[in-house]
């Protein structure tokens, strides 16, 4: 089944830009990701577009389709009404370099502040053994194909461009602990999590979680775990006391 | 509705160098509705709450020994006779302070921190933000970072408070099988209370505090097998956690409702026994 639809495409870079009309035809099965190849193909060949994969792995299609955060590649034509108007747009939180392309570097930069894994002294890459129970809450935030939407929803830097400084993001947040929570790591990343990498800043709306392609529950099982571990280190007195006077450290 | 005010002419989506879009958003689905929901039900809880709370009337059925949820417990004089289960530990109150003021602030506290009820205030009544990919109307932003919302920080302590009460609320329903006539006694109101009680159980324990005290804070579940399985379990209800927050205020509300009726006349409790 093939029908014409409606789409307003964003077009242009930093100096400036506008919504673009288009009339495009779209087939049975098609992603928006087709639709914005058509358009290339047939009415803007000069329009820019990031993208990789088309299997939902890569992470690099991300945009806003009808103001949502979503991948192109797995956005199905199927969830619009035919005579529905779809604007697309790049995300609207990090730089613009053209059409649908932005600069994604802050969260490149975010990542490289945290500090990396941490073995005991005297363990050898080749000599980590560790128990799958103890290792599985680590893994679902290994899913993380870095779209970046969830940094790109997040309203800390999405309506405050000033927090950027101070504030990793979801993405990065979830690295931390992922790292907190794993059998082998020995550094206590709790206090720089609140104090260097502003978790504090995040209020657990979920939008993060709503827009992740993977599914990740990353205010559940990673932003609120976290909060927990911070409010322990920094903001529990009982658990201060028991650390500090009886010696009873994590386990 | 639309998408709220500008929060800063040249911040936020229009701050330099992103892309130049007039909207504050382009969602065009039904965002504002679920904020609107939530609003509506989270001010219809709180009115009729603080109205009961303060109306010291019909919360108590001397018969079947029913006691509302919010006057629990009574331990003031002014508590009428059979109503105070743990005896009278104050004088009489005046009459701007509730009846249940010994716990009710801190079930206040316990849900106002709650992980949930945070992000539904925080979306529907602050704004911050009223949806994703939705603009808040704020100019300045600094979340859970200071006071007074680094306060949020406490909610363990609330909720150790919280399973006091639960304890407290359970017993208040073991002794509600009171027949009218002395000794046992079933009825509607008690799978009402029961019930009741039971969900409220359920929201405590489904608390991210819970779950992060049960297990979440350990390194190694591997070494702690029963707090591994305690995790495991809280797990299961914290997913629903949502749900049961909303479904215990409704309950409470039913509870305290049912009790009301009962106790001032305006139908007789069903009896299955006695």
């Amino acid at each position: 089944m093939t029908y014409k639809a409606s789409f307003r495409v964003w077009r242009g870079d930093t100096e400036g830009g506008e919504l673009r009309d288009f009339t495009v035809e779209v087939n049975e099965g098609e992603v928006v990701l087709d639709i914005i190849h058509r358009l290339q193909a047939t009415q803007a060949p000069d329009l820019a577009v990031r993208w990789n994969c088309k299997a939902g792995k890569c992470g690099s299609c991300s945009a806003e389709v009808n103001g949502r955060p979503r991948l192109l590649c797995m956005t199905r034509m199927s969830v619009f009404d035919e005579d529905e108007v779809i604007t697309v747009t790049p995300m609207r939180t990090f730089p613009v370099i053209r059409d649908l392309v932005t600069d994604v570097s802050f969260n490149y930069t975010k990542a490289r502040e945290i500090p990396s894994f941490t073995p005991p002294a005297g363990l050898e890459p080749g000599e980590y053994r560790m128990k799958q129970v103890d290792v599985e809450r680590s893994q679902e935030f290994r899913k993380c194909i870095e779209c970046f939407l969830c940094q790109n929803t997040c309203h800390v830097v999405r309506d405050h461009e000033e927090n950027k400084e101070n504030f990793a993001g979801p993405r990065y947040l979830m690295r931390i602990a992922e790292l907190e929570m794993h059998p082998l790591d020995v550094a206590d990343r709790r206090e720089a999590a609140q104090d260097e990498h502003g978790l504090g800043y995040c209020n657990i709306t979920k939008c993060c979680t709503e827009v992740c392609p993977e599914g990740i529950h990353i205010t559940d099982n990673a932003l609120i775990p976290m909060k927990e571990r911070v409010a322990d280190r920094k903001y529990d007195p009982i658990v201060w006391l028991g650390t500090n006077l009886f010696g009873r450290g994590r386990k | 509705m639309t998408a709220p005010a500008d929060n800063a002419v040249s911040g936020g989506v229009r701050a330099p160098r992103r892309a130049r879009i007039a909207e504050r958003t382009l969602r065009t689905d039904r965002w504002w509705l679920s904020p609107l929901l939530t609003t509506l039900g989270l001010a219809t809880f709180v009115i009729y709450a603080t109205i009961r709370a303060f109306v010291r009337t019909a919360y108590w059925v001397p018969e079947y020994h029913y006691l509302t949820p919010f006057y629990s417990p009574c331990v003031s004089t002014s508590c009428v006779p059979g109503s105070s289960h743990l005896g009278h530990w104050f004088g009489d109150f005046p009459s701007w302070i509730p009846l249940g003021a010994l716990v009710l602030p801190f079930l206040l506290g316990f849900r106002l921190t709650c992980y949930y009820y945070r992000k539904a205030y925080y979306r529907s009544v602050y704004f911050s933000p009223p949806a994703c990919a939705v603009a808040e109307p704020h100019g300045k932003y600094t979340g859970e970072t200071r006071l007074p919302l680094i306060v949020q920080n406490v909610h363990r302590y609330f909720f150790y408070v919280a399973m006091i009460v639960s304890v407290l609320n359970t017993y208040d329903a073991v002794v509600a099988f009171h027949g009218s006539t002395g000794g046992f006694g079933f009825g509607l109101g008690n799978i009402i209370i029961v019930g009741n009680v039971v969900l409220l159980w359920a929201y405590t324990v489904s608390c991210h505090s819970c779950r992060h005290i049960t297990g979440g804070r350990l390194k190694h579940f591997s070494r702690h097998p029963v707090r591994y399985w305690m995790w495991t379990q809280v797990t299961k209800l914290n997913n629903r956690h949502m749900a049961l927050a909303w479904t215990t205020l409704g309950t409470l509300v039913l509870t305290d409702l049912y009790v009301m009726l009962v106790s001032s006349g305006v139908f007789s409790d069903p009896r299955f026994v006695n």
